[in-house]
């Protein structure tokens, strides 16, 4: 997984865009990252079990700092837990590339 | 808001329409019986109103199918889209555009019939592109995020949530125009069928058709009108991002600034505030809301709700109406906030009045917490 950072004031962000969020640069290099971080918070979407069941919907904190919308996978929706340490890696929903969260050492 | 424009402007008319159920009524009928309704408070035409201020849910240019539904050429059009905060913001706008003469009789008008149209939300706007693969469930998940996080912090409790629900229903009950008037218990909200964690469908606002509106004029020909004029002494807003994963703090709203900005330029303080009104999509919302604009500390929001102390005959009157919790909530709560403040200022509250308010706190949040508008509205006494 890449992410931006900022080649004059050394941040990263999230989403990818053409000017830093943090000191309006206009430079980036493209850096890869372990995907190390935690959940900052999360919530249990409610649904019927004959349309899928309850799902994650959780922000992931990287350890870059920087913070996105992700969902946790391998975890019961009820036993995911602000605070958890995972890893987010580049994966896929229903064939759409999307950032995914596995628990760390999980 | 600048100190130079405090009491420059007043509302001299409120109206409302299509409350609850408006069946057979597209959302531009309801807005213009809203905005009919709120001239006639004024005694004013609709030929008179030169200033126009909207936006719907449904459209991408609200403001000019309002002119064109109203027969009107107004010639100042204001219809930024901040969301639920954007009647609010509008009253930041209207007031410069008065005072500079630009026009003269301002309408703010907003109508939906979101409940019997489709019986959910509508929205004209694009899903969070870094957000809707995961499906979260809009807008609530937002605010469950924020919602978690807070209890995360803070040790805010479901019961704690639980209160706000319930003391907007008490008002509710006292108040014939709102929808939702049964009793409600803590036990109720706690009970009630959980929608996306930690908040179940009844911390979350009504799904209702209905319009509001109010009539702005320069604050010398305010007294020419047969209500008493509510002056603007103070607006001020701020926003912080538009999808709930890029929020900077998620039990941080910028309502901090907003509140901070309202309360300077119209000299007063949190402790002057004799009835709050704020917008309460959910009932993290109110928490929230109460921290940031100064009313207790950050973290403090929990335990300051409980016990009735927002619900009638509490310690601070917080949403008289019922709120978007128990009277009315048509998408876009915010000109609700206006509205009741007005009223409880004119002392012609549709529900329980508290006696002699000088000075009432009307709060808009738009998004999911992303763009927030305090506007601190004052009787005669306090110009």
């Amino acid at each position: 997984m890449v992410l931006p950072k900022c080649n004059a004031c050394g941040r990263f962000h999230f989403f990818p865009r053409v000017v830093c969020p943090h000191c309006y640069a206009t430079s980036f290099t493209s850096h890869e990252v372990s995907g190390k971080g935690e959940i900052h918070t999360t919530t249990v979407v409610r649904r019927p079990p004959d349309r899928g069941g309850d799902y994650n919907v959780c922000i992931v904190e990287l350890e870059e700092r920087v913070r996105m919308m992700s969902r946790i996978e391998g975890v019961a929706p009820p036993d995911v837990e602000i605070g958890m340490a995972v890893i987010a890696y580049a994966g896929e929903i229903d064939g759409t590339p999307a950032v995914l969260c596995r628990p760390e050492g999980g | 808001m600048e100190n130079k424009l405090r009491g420059k402007s007043a509302i001299v008319g409120t109206g409302h329409a299509g409350f609850g159920e408006a069946p057979g009524l597209t959302a531009y009928d309801i807005m213009a019986e809203a905005g009919l309704a709120a001239l006639a408070d004024a005694q004013l035409k609709l030929s008179d109103v030169d200033g126009l201020f909207c936006t719907m849910m449904e459209d991408s240019m609200p403001a000019l199918m309002a002119a064109e539904y109203l027969g009107i050429r107004p010639r100042f059009v204001e219809g930024t889209m901040t969301g639920g905060s954007s009647f609010v913001n509008y009253i930041t706008a209207a007031t410069m555009a008065l005072a500079a003469g630009l026009c003269d009789v301002v309408l703010i008008v907003y109508g939906s019939n979101q409940r019997s149209g489709s019986g959910k939300l509508v929205t004209a706007s694009r899903p969070p592109p870094y957000e809707q693969i995961y499906r979260p469930r809009y807008p609530i998940s937002a605010y469950a995020l924020a919602a978690a996080r807070h209890m995360h912090e803070f040790g805010t409790t479901r019961e704690q949530l639980a209160d706000v629900a319930v003391a907007a229903r008490a008002w509710a009950q006292h108040n014939p125009e709102a929808f939702e008037r049964g009793d409600l218990t803590r036990e109720d909200v706690l009970a009630a069928r959980m929608v996306s964690d930690p908040l179940t469908v009844r911390d979350c606002c009504l799904v209702t058709d209905g319009g509001g509106a109010i009539v702005m004029v320069r604050s010398e020909r305010a007294r020419d009108f047969p209500k008493p004029p509510v002056y603007v002494l103070g607006c001020a807003a701020e926003s912080t991002h538009r999808q709930i994963s890029q929020m900077p703090d998620f039990t941080v709203t910028a309502a901090r600034e907003s509140g901070a900005r309202a309360f300077a330029a119209a000299g007063v303080s949190p402790s002057d505030i004799d009835v709050v009104e704020l917008y309460d999509a959910f009932t993290i919302n109110t928490v929230l809301f109460l921290e940031d604009l100064g009313f207790c500390e950050k973290g403090e929001g929990g335990a300051f709700v409980e016990g009735g102390r927002i619900a009638p005959g509490g310690g601070l009157p917080v949403n008289t109406n019922g709120g978007g919790l128990s009277c009315v909530h048509p998408g876009m709560y915010g000109i609700f906030t206006v509205i009741e403040a007005t009223r409880q200022i004119r002392g012609d509250a549709p529900g329980l009045q508290i006696a002699n308010v000088d000075l009432a706190l009307a709060h808009g949040n738009g998004g999911t917490l992303s763009s927030q508008v305090t506007a601190i509205l004052g009787s005669e006494n306090t110009l």
